[in-house]
């Protein structure tokens, strides 16, 4: 007999399991953590885009000369309440700082293709003034309801790099049953510290945010996770939990292996559960969320003010002086790395995230989003010399490190021969796009990108499946109607038809009266 | 002033490893056996490493050219080298050069350009060109000099040379005088022959387990086996169920008929198990991908070529064996793919 999945997830962090495959790295994470974090400066001009999320792109609220507040809602979503994510996903913007917003215009907003989308330009009056705050008095004996509702409202979205919306994902959690809040501080790619530096120099607002998330959710405990190679990490949130007195809040240590702090990883390794394919943690009576995003949830809260800022590390050999900065959203890149001191005469390549799943960006033109927690700049000595990619020698050594038990080589293969019900078969959709095979592949093939051009395949055959079956539906309708009309139609004939015959054999009984009237005159004179 | 940059794809990392490092750490581990080799049964395997080394390259070379690949990055990947060294150890010390040659056309250009080149053959290219000449030429892949410790006559590297290049007996002698038959050979014979494997093991050219120096150089190859295992280069699926199934059914048989089936020890010593194991069944390319397909691909290798040895017609049946399984790896692969991540556990993902 299996135990019900849902029961047994409740025990998540009491033992720790493993996940299948993963990497050991370095971590080079130690160059940025030398120093606090501090704020960074504010540049001449901040880039806003409206699509910083999951879902759909906001919709501006506020027009050219206009002057806003830090903290005042700049861009919102159609259709639904005003500030509040609607059915189709998104979260609203607030304006990072106060100032006049001069335009609203295409510019980069910092997109793995390098598109232009469109950004809310604000220049700051440099008075960081904020807007009117309305924080939630007692969290503690606020309605739930009312909790996610914040929450939501402050375009708060999940800070770890996967921007869902936190106020949708907190309000489908609540209606499924959560018991257990795990908090994500495994910050598993190397170079990224900023989730350690707020988890050492915050560990307050953090316990705060999983206490308001555990109301909002209606969940019994939470389990904060962070890596055994951060022990100043570790005390400080014993600490921090020990003072709040929340006896419902644990801290596990789990080992530092790439991916541990992939959402399904985290679990595996909690729990020893696999979230089902295609399936979300809450199935398993699970909310997951980065550390970072219970700070702004706390900030929210507990202060009134929405998500306009976040920590960044700015690392790498490319930039002089690496270091973890708060910054507030739409800062251009380039205004940070100055900040650390400029690059390096050897700065090669701009990388937004880690040096395993980030994406290189082509300028530092790019603001800071929601989604940017690491920017790396990496030197020529750092990055894959450009390798000739050859044939697959079957090796399996990305079978080995595969945490989703995929087998990458022979999804490389029906992806590049173009059979794609072999790749569904092999289970692409699973593919979390770690980049483990990528890294130990020894003949070099750019892995990942096929399977990220698989799936957009899969999803293009599965529209284009849907469309012939509509095309196929309308069809038949269409055919079912023409038959219809045609009966109809015969029917209308056959009605006429005989209506027709009536009337001839009215005529005829007609004209036989005539003649029966005109033979009796005539027989008449 | 903004600044631009390349770009280039995740993850942004220096390169891991290639295939040169693999293929060279191939070599550096078959290298101990190959100078217990040369120990046991003199320069010739030297001189026949180089042949074959250097057949390989000028096959691939030219069909590297014929298809329009570049020679750079493929030459370099040390592949078409492993390929002509395993060759080479199957081969007697003394056969003649053009042995090497065919051998290599065989290996290079029919099974592997033929078939689509790296990463595209069906068949181990060492385990074809070893087969085909066993099989063409069967007196001269016979001929192997006794171990120079018993052997009467012990040839230097000139005569090596000049065996190998005119393809005379070495010393001016007859082939019959300087070369015996191999320890399986000698079982084979002596079985088939009604006499009991006790007997024959009275033979000079047995050891303690396996033939006489053989069951040394399957030592170093075991030795090489575990480093790449240390390494990661292969894993253990295919050397233990291969080793692992030859002792289990050689036990077997051994056990029912102790007279006419060697021990399984002696089994595991002799030909080309212990190579096969480490360094020839565990080709990735022609092998199968999964954990469970290896151990299926290792356990028939083992057992078919135990079925050669007791009941076939050659006294070693480790080459036939791998390509048999070579054809049967697609299917297995097919059938034993791994479940994936969070897909069919009962209980909706209970581990």
């Amino acid at each position: 007999m299996h135990a019900d999945p849902r029961e047994l997830a409740k025990q998540a962090g009491q033992q720790r399991h493993h996940f299948p495959g993963g990497l050991r790295l370095r971590h080079n994470k130690q160059i940025s953590c030398a120093v606090p974090v501090e704020r960074a400066a504010l540049p001449a001009r901040l880039f806003v885009p409206l699509l910083q999320h999951a879902g759909r792109e906001a919709e501006p609220l506020v027009a050219a000369g206009q002057r806003v507040l830090k903290g005042e809602l700049l861009a919102g979503l159609p259709g639904g309440e005003e500030g509040n994510p609607d059915e189709t996903g998104g979260a609203p913007m607030h304006a990072p700082t106060s100032g006049t917003v001069s335009a609203i215009v295409r510019h980069l907003v910092s997109h793995p293709s390098g598109i232009e989308g469109r950004c809310i330009v604000i220049k700051p009056d440099g008075l960081d003034q904020w807007t009117s705050l309305h924080p939630i008095g007692d969290w503690r004996q606020a309605d739930p309801a009312a909790l996610r509702q914040v929450i939501g409202s402050a375009g708060i979205v999940g800070l770890g790099g996967a921007v869902f919306p936190t106020g949708i994902k907190v309000r489908e959690a609540s209606e499924r049953g959560i018991h257990t809040v795990i908090l994500n501080g495994a910050e598993c790619e190397p170079y990224i510290s900023c989730d350690e530096m707020l988890m050492r120099e915050q560990p307050g607002s953090i316990v705060l945010g999983a206490q308001i998330l555990q109301r909002a959710v209606g969940a019994s405990r939470t389990v904060i996770a962070v890596e055994d190679q951060m022990g100043a990490v570790h005390q400080a949130l014993r600490s921090a939990v020990d003072g709040a007195g929340a006896r419902d809040i644990d801290i596990v240590r789990v080992t530092t292996i790439y991916p541990e702090g992939g959402e399904k990883q985290l679990i595996q390794v909690l729990t020893g559960l696999e979230v089902p394919s295609g399936g979300r943690p809450t199935d398993l009576g699970l909310l997951c969320q980065n550390v970072a995003t219970a700070t702004a949830v706390a900030r929210a809260v507990t202060q009134g003010k929405p998500l306009v800022e976040r920590i960044v590390t700015v690392t790498g050999n490319g930039v002089r002086k690496p270091r973890n900065l708060l910054v507030a959203l739409g800062t251009p890149i380039s205004s940070l790395v100055d900040q650390c001191g400029g690059y390096t005469p050897g700065a090669a390549r701009l990388v937004l995230g880690g040096p395993m799943m980030g994406y290189a960006l082509a300028s530092d033109a790019n603001p800071i989003v929601k989604a940017a927690n690491c920017i790396l700049v990496l030197t020529e000595e750092d990055i894959r010399a450009p390798q000739p990619e050859m044939p697959c020698i079957r090796c399996g050594e990305c079978a080995r490190v595969c945490p989703a038990l995929l087998q990458p080589q022979i999804l490389h293969w029906a992806a590049r021969a173009g059979l794609w019900n072999e790749t569904e078969d092999g289970g692409l959709a699973d593919c979390i796009e770690c980049g483990c095979c990528d890294f130990v592949c020894p003949s070099h093939i750019p892995l990942v990108d096929w399977f990220r051009f698989g799936k957009s395949e899969l999803r293009r055959r599965e529209l284009e499946h849907h469309r012939a079956e509509e095309a196929r539906r309308r069809f038949a309708a269409r055919e079912a109607r023409l038959a219809l009309q045609k009966q109809e139609r015969r029917t209308r004939m056959q009605e006429k038809k005989a209506a027709l015959e009536s009337d001839r054999e009215k005529q005829q009984g007609i004209a036989a009266a005539v003649e029966r009237v005109r033979q009796r005159r005539e027989g008449e004179p | 002033m903004s600044r631009s940059f390349e770009t280039g794809g995740a993850p942004h990392f220096p390169p891991h490893a290639t295939i040169a490092s693999v293929m060279l750490q191939v070599v550096c581990a078959l290298t101990p056996a190959i100078i217990a080799h040369a120990w046991f049964f003199g320069p010739g395997i030297f001189v026949q490493i180089l042949l074959a080394c250097l057949f390989a390259l000028g096959f691939e070379a030219a069909m590297l050219a014929l298809r329009g690949k570049p020679l750079g990055s493929y030459l370099g990947d040390y592949s078409a080298v492993v390929t002509a060294i395993l060759f080479a150890l199957c081969v007697p010390p003394l056969a003649p050069w053009w042995i090497a040659a065919i051998g290599m056309f065989f290996a290079i250009v029919v099974t592997k350009h033929l078939y689509g080149g790296l990463g595209h053959n069906l068949f181990n290219p060492a385990m074809v060109a070893y087969v085909v000449v066993l099989i063409s030429f069967p007196v001269d892949m016979t001929s192997w000099l006794p171990p120079t410790a018993i052997a009467e006559y012990r040839p230097g590297l000139a005569e090596v040379l000049l065996s190998i290049a005119t393809g005379h007996a070495p010393g001016g002698l007859a082939w019959d005088a300087v070369t015996g038959a191999t320890p399986l050979d000698t079982l084979r014979t002596s079985v088939a022959t009604g006499r009991m494997i006790s007997e024959a093991r009275q033979a000079p050219i047995f050891g303690d387990f396996g033939g006489l120096g053989w069951e040394w150089i399957a030592n170093w190859y075991a030795l090489g086996g575990l480093w790449l295992l240390w390494r990661r280069v292969v894993t253990w699926h295919v050397p233990v169920t291969m080793i692992g199934s030859v002792l289990l059914l050689g036990t077997a048989a051994w056990l029912s008929d102790p007279g006419s089936n060697p021990a399984p020890l002696q089994h595991v010593f002799s030909g080309a198990l212990v190579i096969g194991a480490f360094f020839i069944a565990t080709d990735p390319v022609s092998g199968c991908a999964s954990p469970r397909g290896r151990m299926i691909f290792g356990a028939g290798v083992g057992i078919i070529t135990l079925v050669i040895r007791r009941w076939g017609g050659y006294p070693d049946g480790v080459a036939f064996a791998v390509l048999l399984m070579n054809m049967a790896a697609p299917l297995i692969d097919r059938y034993t793919r791994p479940r994936i991540f969070g897909h069919g556990r009962p209980g909706g993902g209970a581990r």
